[in-house]
């Protein structure tokens, strides 16, 4: 088995997760100029409620198509993010909005822990497991060997990332979504109800989330209330990799981020001697982060365009 | 009642209060200016009659009462403002640029056939759609700010100081355009600081000085009253 191969493969899988995490982050950020912080936590209870929905299903209907459950359970985890998405904006956001930035910044905190702690009440605090629907097929890849949970993970991704990407550039929505980035002021003189298309932006990253901690849950088969900390520490830092506010630059950060944690992980033993191991691979996030800044502070797609008066 | 009256209208920054009271009227077709100095309030009146700024008073528009509707609202009835500053957005494209002024709707047709005429009217714009807003110079970006807010197809124009930074030649150019859209029908309420200019392309004059109404009349008997030369012509002559 080739080691690299592997490692490349591993860190796309990790990578397009991030990925559509970082998107949410992104995409907020780009309208709002707010890092919502409970971003992760709304990833965390997509896989919980997807959890939830499928042991239901499991007990109630134990005769019932696999995939049918899945995408059940797929429908229900969107459906809760995006409302909890919703009512968080409405709720917590909107009454801030024209507040210092750091009254949202610590509100968002505070959704983040009571969210938590809410996923903690209703699921408990011990590591749930994730029942396997499918049987796991494993297929050799240029050397490399991949399962058919880690396939379908890039698939779906890819045609998610995609179909958002299309939708921001190519659509009238995606239009009033560019418009509100760039002036909250400008987009309702053309008749845009700047609230609803920021609703709707919440509610966007909330369903590529839930989609997110769904295939995160079926990759480990354990899921945790505390899932979505690191995981969310983890994707902004790939938004800011790219370039926070960039779309593109949330993909390709995420992708990246994947990457160098994977290889990271998979050569640190043997680059310090045995000194430190693969659990160190949450260093390399960071590392990462901080070089990227260090040299280019706007991320690797930030803010090329000239802007004049 | 006239096509847009405005009712003691009060718009307040904070303790400021930048307009006091003020009333105006425009009856369909016409075109009014509002001249004044620096901070006399007139962007601020502006501002308050697109919905963009919160105001006491009342705001009529086509016997409709539109003082507690919100901005997207007040489009949809048939206002469009032209920001100062024009407000292009810089990483749009020239045409999406022109495509958000059409956001409510107007069928594919119509919004067609704005587009071609914008480009008739301006072809420098159709030169540079594919570009960004962000690349065109000032007196570019003041056309497609305005032409933008045609796509709307409005039935009120609010131009804020659209002469704001441009070189004089472009100026003249973008007073043509001004009373070219005057010609075709369409409302237009004017905010310049240029008063001559907006006198002799409009029909009637609000004079603003501290956030209250010092003067109106005819533009035509304006450019000539002893006192507006004084204060706003430059004098003299």
């Amino acid at each position: 088995m080739d080691i690299f191969a592997q490692q490349i493969l591993n860190g796309l899988v990790l990578g397009s997760v991030y990925a559509l995490v970082a998107l949410g982050y992104t995409m907020v950020y780009g309208i709002l100029g707010l890092i919502n912080f409970a971003h992760g936590e709304v990833v965390m209870i997509g896989a919980m409620t997807a959890l939830a929905v499928v042991s239901t299903l499991l007990s109630v209907f134990p005769e019932m198509h696999p995939f049918l459950t899945i995408l059940l359970a797929g429908l229900a985890a969107i459906l809760v993010c995006m409302s909890l998405a919703f009512f968080i904006e409405r709720l917590a956001y909107r009454p801030l909005r024209n507040a210092p930035r750091l009254a949202p910044l610590i509100t968002a905190i505070g959704i983040s822990i009571l969210l938590q702690n809410i996923a903690m009440i209703i699921w408990g605090r011990k590591y749930k497991t994730v029942p396997q629907l499918f049987p796991t097929e494993t297929f050799e890849l240029f050397g490399a060997s991949i399962t058919s949970v880690q396939i379908f993970i890039i698939l779906i991704s890819a045609v998610l990332m995609s179909g958002l990407l299309v939708i921001v550039h190519f659509t009238k929505l995606g239009r009033a979504m560019r418009a509100t980035s760039e002036s909250q002021r400008v987009a309702g003189l053309m008749g845009i109800n700047v609230n609803k298309i920021i609703s709707v932006t919440f509610m966007i990253g909330a369903g590529l989330a839930a989609v997110a901690g769904i295939l995160i849950a079926g990759n480990y088969s354990v899921v945790h209330y505390s899932m979505g900390f690191m995981l969310g520490l983890k994707a902004f830092t790939a938004a800011v990799l790219g370039g926070i506010g960039n779309l593109g630059g949330a993909v390709l950060g995420g992708l990246l981020l994947g990457l160098i944690e994977s290889i990271g992980a998979g050569y640190i033993g043997d680059l310090t001697g045995g000194f430190l191991g693969s659990h160190y691979q949450d260093v390399f996030a960071f590392v990462v982060l901080i070089v990227v800044l260090v040299f280019r502070p706007t991320g690797l797609m930030g803010e090329r365009v000239s802007e004049r008066a | 009642m006239s096509f847009l009256e405005a009712q003691s209208l009060d718009v307040r920054y904070g303790g400021i209060r930048a307009v006091r009271g003020v009333d105006i009227r425009v009856e369909e077709g016409e075109t009014v200016a509002l001249i004044g100095a620096n901070g006399a309030g007139k962007s601020s009146m502006l501002n308050a009659i697109a919905g963009v700024l919160p105001h006491t008073g009342s705001v009529y528009f086509n016997n409709v009462d539109l003082s507690y509707r919100p901005v997207f609202d007040r489009v949809k009835r048939g206002i469009s403002m032209v920001p100062e500053g024009r407000g292009v957005f810089g990483r749009l494209t020239v045409e999406e640029n022109l495509l958000m002024g059409a956001y409510l709707g107007n069928s594919q047709q119509e919004q067609d056939t704005d587009l071609k005429m914008m480009y008739e009217f301006f072809p420098r714009l159709k030169e540079r759609r594919r570009q960004t807003g962000g690349t065109l110079s000032g007196g570019e970006q003041q056309m497609l700010a305005i032409g933008r807010a045609l796509m709307a197809r409005p039935k009120l124009l609010l131009l804020d100081e659209p002469s704001m930074g441009l070189a004089p030649i472009m100026v003249e150019k973008i007073f043509e355009v001004i009373r070219g859209v005057s010609q075709t029908g369409v409302t237009i309420l004017l905010v310049e600081q240029n008063a001559r200019l907006a006198l002799e392309s409009s029909q009637r004059a609000y004079v603003m000085e501290s956030g209250e109404l010092s003067i109106t009349g005819e533009s035509r008997e304006l450019l000539h009253s002893p006192e507006i030369r004084r204060s706003y012509l430059g004098g003299g002559d």
